[in-house]
């Protein structure tokens, strides 16, 4: 029978399901085992004192100091702010995105007016924005939340812009022949079909409002997380300087998870491999 | 020449009046087209692609406009399409009842895909339906509405050979029974000779054969007197067989 073959798989599911369970733990732990190690030799190579602590904080440091800015509020106050910051830019955003978008995605006529000035300004970066912001709204909270909500707009503009275009035409087509309003076929027909643009477009705004939250609060700021870096850097502090970047990561870590649960919450009409792989 | 879209008079389903139909100025895709379709006939609409009958069928449903000529049709009509066109973010059920937002919606939803064959799949996702499956729901969709005209635009041409066989029968089964109008468009010869009253060979935007078929039914593709028609709409379609 030589030319008869046998198809098998790297692995024998009964083989796999025989695996002793301390070895599976032993595979997952291997994940997680790299940063672990770079973190103990970080804290050795500060121990030892061959990084100056003057240029980075020890490990152990950074933990102490966190928990010491928590305990005297320093932290949650400075916290609050920025999420504020973030959060009231982002809402902002969304609605300017979201709005705009609908004009020039539902009209013809829209779409002329506000879509060329959008696309003229999109290239504009919107951080060369700052000193003109400040001229005209002041070092308040104004120019901060204007900054954040300037840079998020774009994302949730254009992203939806293109969900509402891409909408095929056959299912406007038959929404008009089983006689839906106007009204009907935005609530039924466009706006659940841009959700999963928009969602991307979402994701890319949370993404950008922690980015142009960081440039607004160490330009000028008397509160928040980033002016807590920026007076940390008057006094040496490398370790509150690390601390401030741990949260602005885990910020956004916690955004894009909430982003990505929304995603499944939403699309759950979507086939499984499609899930979550809007980015 | 009128230009309307009127209600028809008791008598007569659907009228076409000297529809002639022209793109950009080119040759007209309809030509002076003359059409009468009786409440609860079923007319199959056969033609080579570029013949109008796809044409015709979306100024019927209101998709095109009537620039020359005058279509009288009844107000309550239904188009299935080739694509099922289901929303895929709505359960099939809602689909089904689309743009309806009186109470007991749901309970006619289940009464239509219980007559199509497909109440066990009312809560499903449409992306996760068959071929088939969705073509059943276009086609409670359509039902659901009780259309005294329905037009059927190919439905069953991206389906696999078996799964047609048991689609055309569902629709004449459903035909039966809600005893509407019915215009098929079709390119498949003995689907129109299994289902329809009267098959029109369209061309050029002209009608070229309007026959009676009078085959009793429940009709059955080996009937032999489907022969002598079946070779006459070949003829006509251009289509010489052996």
């Amino acid at each position: 029978m030589s030319d008869a073959i046998t198809l098998t798989g790297p692995y024998k599911t009964a083989e796999a399901k025989g695996k002793p369970r301390s070895l599976r733990t032993l595979v997952s732990i291997r994940r997680y085992a790299s940063p672990i190690v770079l973190v103990c030799l970080w804290q050795a190579a500060c121990s030892l004192g061959l990084l100056s602590t003057r240029l980075v904080a020890s490990p152990l440091q950074i933990a102490v100091t966190g928990w010491t800015l928590v305990r005297d509020g320093t932290l949650p106050f400075n916290l609050g702010v920025s999420l504020l910051r973030a959060g009231s830019g982002l809402g902002l955003a969304i609605s300017f995105g979201v709005t705009l978008a609908l004009i020039s995605g539902l009209s013809r006529i829209g779409e002329d007016v506000v879509d060329a000035p959008l696309q003229v300004l999109r290239t504009l970066p919107a951080l060369a924005l700052v000193p003109l912001f400040i001229l005209w709204f002041g070092i308040g909270e104004t120019p901060k939340i204007l900054l954040v909500a300037l840079g998020a707009t774009f994302p949730i503009y254009l992203n939806l812009h293109k969900g509402i275009r891409s909408i095929d035409p056959k299912l406007v087509e038959m929404a008009s022949t089983l006689g839906l309003s106007r009204w009907q076929t935005i609530r039924d027909v466009f706006l659940p079909g841009a959700l999963p643009d928009f969602l991307t477009g979402l994701r890319y705004a949370v993404g950008v409002s922690w980015l142009m939250l960081v440039v607004a609060e160490q330009v000028n700021a008397e509160s928040g997380i980033g002016h807590m870096m920026m007076d940390a850097q008057d006094f040496l502090r490398t370790d509150i300087i690390l601390v401030g970047l741990l949260v602005y990561g885990v910020l956004g870590l916690i955004s894009d998870q909430i982003v990505r649960f929304l995603e499944s919450a939403l699309l759950s009409w979507r086939p499984d491999g499609r899930k979550g792989r809007t980015a | 020449m009128t230009h309307t879209h009127s209600e028809a008079h008791p008598g007569t389903a659907v009228i076409v009046e000297q529809l002639t139909r022209r793109f950009n100025n080119g040759p007209p895709v309809l030509d002076g087209l003359d059409l009468a379709i009786a409440p609860g006939e079923f007319v199959a609409l056969l033609g080579h692609s570029g013949s109008g009958k796809s044409t015709l069928l979306r100024t019927l449903a209101g998709l095109d406009p009537v620039t020359d000529g005058a279509v009288t049709r009844p107000r309550e009509v239904s188009v299935v399409f080739q694509e099922h066109r289901l929303l895929p973010w709505k359960r099939v059920w809602k689909n089904v009842v689309l743009g309806q937002e009186d109470k007991g919606i749901r309970h006619r939803a289940e009464t239509v895909l219980e007559e199509v064959g497909l109440s066990h799949r009312s809560n499903a996702w449409p992306l996760t339906l068959s071929g088939g499956e969705a073509q059943r729901a276009a086609l409670a969709r359509a039902l659901v509405r009780e259309p005294a005209f329905l037009m059927l635009d190919e439905p069953f041409a991206a389906l696999d050979a078996l799964t047609r066989l048991k689609m055309q029968q569902l629709v004449a089964d459903l035909w039966k029974k809600h005893g509407c109008a019915v215009l098929l468009v079709t390119h498949d010869v003995d689907e129109a000779l299994l289902l329809a009253d009267r098959a029109v060979v369209l061309e050029r935007g002209r009608i070229r054969v309007d026959v009676p078929i009078t085959i009793p039914r429940p009709r059955r593709h080996s009937d032999p007197g489907f022969d002598a028609l079946r070779s006459l709409l070949l003829d006509a379609l251009g289509v010489h067989a052996a």
